[in-house]
């Protein structure tokens, strides 16, 4: 018997074109490429400087999100777009996929979305494949038991022109949740603690892999969320096994494999969990019953607390003072009841159609209180028309939430839809770094749930009084 | 690329631990097609007011930290974000080397392709730089050691490839390029 492997061990020695020596790195083939306007520019200059071609455009997908707008008007009605720059972005996107022949999702494609969002809507990520992007939540796609990771533009450039990287093997971390996550504990809540146990570098060199219980009892969507943010706490990857909730999934999905082709996939994707007795470089723990929602204080994600809990008191580290400082918050306080100004419902973390449903049946029958903005922003246009079909939209509008065309937005404010400078952000998103939703802004990551919770009272709330009663 | 073998630089100091690729270049900045010019945005909301004038208390904008080409900064430089655009900023800011105990994954690597050596050093030395903020050190990339002042040196890894493109000036694509027949074996035999 050959020994046992764990799943990251299986997709890696499946992808090795030429495996790794002691001088040179592995060259590893790339299943699919996932690109969009902001990390591509430079890489297809790359290509035409040295006369090359996309050498696999059949397994390149391009779209654009980071800097477009999300107003309806500038998507469109032909109204200008705010960012000139981001303008001449997304054209040189759409003249780029032109000349080398990839398909590209324009602003006006009604499939169009966020990356980390239409890579699953359309069956594209699938179990034992390894995708890249560039673009850091590119681990999202780890979810299907795909090996998917972020890349700079470099490599972007390189996958362009070989559809291959040169990769050192990273070390695998077992994170084992076991237990179920209590109602109104989600998700997101659950992968906050995790980047708060294992800190934010804690998952350097290391490619994560959810295991346990509560995992297994997640949708799709839920799974996404927490991979999401596995580089949040510094693993360029995390990766859950396939199951059939994966197979239901990507059952049907418009590029998911078909009739034979489908039977002999789910043949192959059966393979790949890890085995019983493969040994992982490093192993936690964590009782998912354990948990309650959770709440960023800090300027990064390992900052964080439990709703019901107090910012800590750590001062004299500088770190805790500097985040202090510029949050305007006070060591030892408790988080609840702390100043909203802002909500913001999306991002590659939290903008899909299970996330806005969460937010509606919160907010249904409540208003945004008074002086808070609450910005809710679909993933991508196919989540935007589910939740209108639903009637979603009609709620969100009813409280008093603005409603808007997909796209990343508020999540890194690259577009215009920023906070503003000292104003307070119960965010759906995946960073609180200082000045990463706007210059100034002070950002609170947290679920949908916690964030419609609070944009009903303008106060960091527990969604747990809304959810049982 | 130019080859990169020893050279020496006085070091700015940044003792902050997780200064992530946002502060390095805050996204707003990304809008751009092209690598040149982001050397003026490098640490933006750090180095410089609303009105765009820069802070007088930052270390970049203060006498001493022109011309050095070595930046030390605390714990965990680099996460966060995969933009490429912190080292074409730190680079074209003119830093040829980023020193610290952790260095994030893409950061780390993005910096390799751009002839900025990302070096992770012992706790020691590291608390020794911090301590002496403006030191004049050598770095040393085929013997693989920084040299301080007082005498002592330390040594750091940057795996074989990569150092070998950097001491040699190649670009890692070339490498890449010539593996053509395995890549197209690869694929003939790679299921649909």
């Amino acid at each position: 018997m050959s020994t046992p492997k764990t799943m990251f061990e299986k997709v890696w020695a499946a992808h090795e074109v030429v495996p790794e020596t002691p001088d040179t790195p592995a060259v590893i083939f790339i299943d699919l490429h996932l690109t969009h306007e902001v990390t591509s520019p430079q890489a297809f200059a790359l290509l035409g400087k040295h006369g090359l071609k996309v050498r696999r455009p059949d397994l390149t997908f391009a779209t654009m999100d980071h800097a477009t707008p999300t107003r309806t008007e500038q998507v469109f009605g032909g109204a200008p777009i705010t960012i000139d720059s981001a303008a001449k972005q997304i054209r040189q996107l759409e003249e780029n996929c032109a000349a080398y022949g990839v398909e590209l999702l324009g602003l006006q494609d009604a499939r169009r979305g966020i990356v980390h969002i239409i890579g699953p809507e359309f069956g594209l990520t699938q179990p034992g494949h390894t995708i890249v992007c560039g673009d850091s939540h590119t681990s999202t796609h780890g979810a299907f038991g795909a090996l998917a990771f972020g890349i700079g533009t470099t490599e972007v450039g390189h996958v362009f022109a070989t559809q291959c990287l040169l990769q050192k093997k990273a070390k695998t971390f077992e994170i084992d949740v076991r237990g179920r996550l209590s109602a109104g504990v989600t998700p997101k809540d659950l992968i906050l603690a995790i980047i708060g146990k294992v800190g934010v570098s804690g998952g350097t060199g290391h490619v994560f892999e959810y295991r346990g219980e509560a995992i297994r009892a997640m949708s799709m969507e839920q799974r996404m969320t927490v991979c999401n943010m596995s580089i949040e706490a510094g693993a360029r990857a995390g990766m859950i096994a396939p199951d059939e909730t994966t197979f239901a999934y990507l059952e049907g999905k418009p590029r998911a494999p078909k009739g034979a082709a489908w039977t002999a996939a789910l043949e192959r994707w059966k393979l790949l969990p890890t085995d019983a007795g493969a040994k992982f470089d490093r192993s936690i723990s964590i009782d998912a019953a354990a948990l309650e929602p959770m709440i960023t204080y800090g300027t990064n994600p390992g900052m964080v607390v439990p709703i019901s809990g107090h910012i800590p008191d750590r001062k004299g580290d500088p770190v805790f003072d500097a985040a202090m400082k510029y949050m305007g918050l006070n060591a030892g306080e408790p988080i609840h009841n702390a100043p909203v100004n802002v909500v913001f419902v999306g991002s590659c973390t939290n903008g899909r159609l299970s996330d806005l449903r969460a937010t509606a049946k919160i907010l249904a029958g409540h208003k945004v209180a008074k002086g808070v903005h609450m910005l809710i922003v679909p993933g991508s246009q196919e989540v935007k028309r589910q939740a209108e079909a639903e009637g979603l939209d009609k709620i969100f509008a009813a409280a008093g939430a603005e409603w808007r065309e997909s796209g990343c937005s508020m999540c890194l404010g690259m577009n215009g839809d920023t906070v503003p400078k000292g104003e307070y952000a119960v965010s759906t998103s995946n960073r609180n770094f200082e000045g990463r939703q706007g210059v100034g802004a002070r950002t609170l990551l947290a679920s949908p749930e916690t964030a419609a919770a609070s944009a009903i009272r303008g106060r960091v709330t527990d969604p747990r009084e809304f959810i049982n009663g | 690329m130019e080859p990169i073998k020893t050279f020496r630089s006085r070091t700015v100091v940044m003792p902050s631990t997780n200064i992530d690729t946002d502060q390095i270049i805050p996204g707003r900045f990304l809008t751009t097609t092209t690598k040149e010019g982001l050397g003026q945005q490098l640490f933006a909301d750090w180095r410089y007011d609303a009105s765009g004038a820069p802070k007088p208390d930052f270390i970049l904008n203060k006498p001493e930290a022109q011309g050095c080409r070595i930046l030390v900064a605390g714990r965990n430089i680099g996460c966060g974000s995969s933009r490429e655009h912190a080292p074409w900023a730190l680079c074209d800011y003119g830093f040829q080397a980023v020193v610290s105990t952790e260095i994030a994954d893409i950061f780390r690597n993005n910096s390799l392709k751009n002839g900025l050596l990302p070096i992770v050093i012992d706790e020691a030395t590291h608390q020794w730089l911090l301590a002496n903020p403006g030191a004049e050190i050598e770095i040393d990339l085929e013997a693989q050691q920084v040299r301080l002042p007082n005498g002592q040196s330390a040594s750091f890894t940057i795996e074989s490839f990569a150092r070998y493109c950097l001491l040699n000036g190649v670009d890692e694509l070339g490498f890449l390029l010539s593996k053509e027949a395995d890549i197209a074996r690869y694929e003939a035999r790679r299921p649909a």
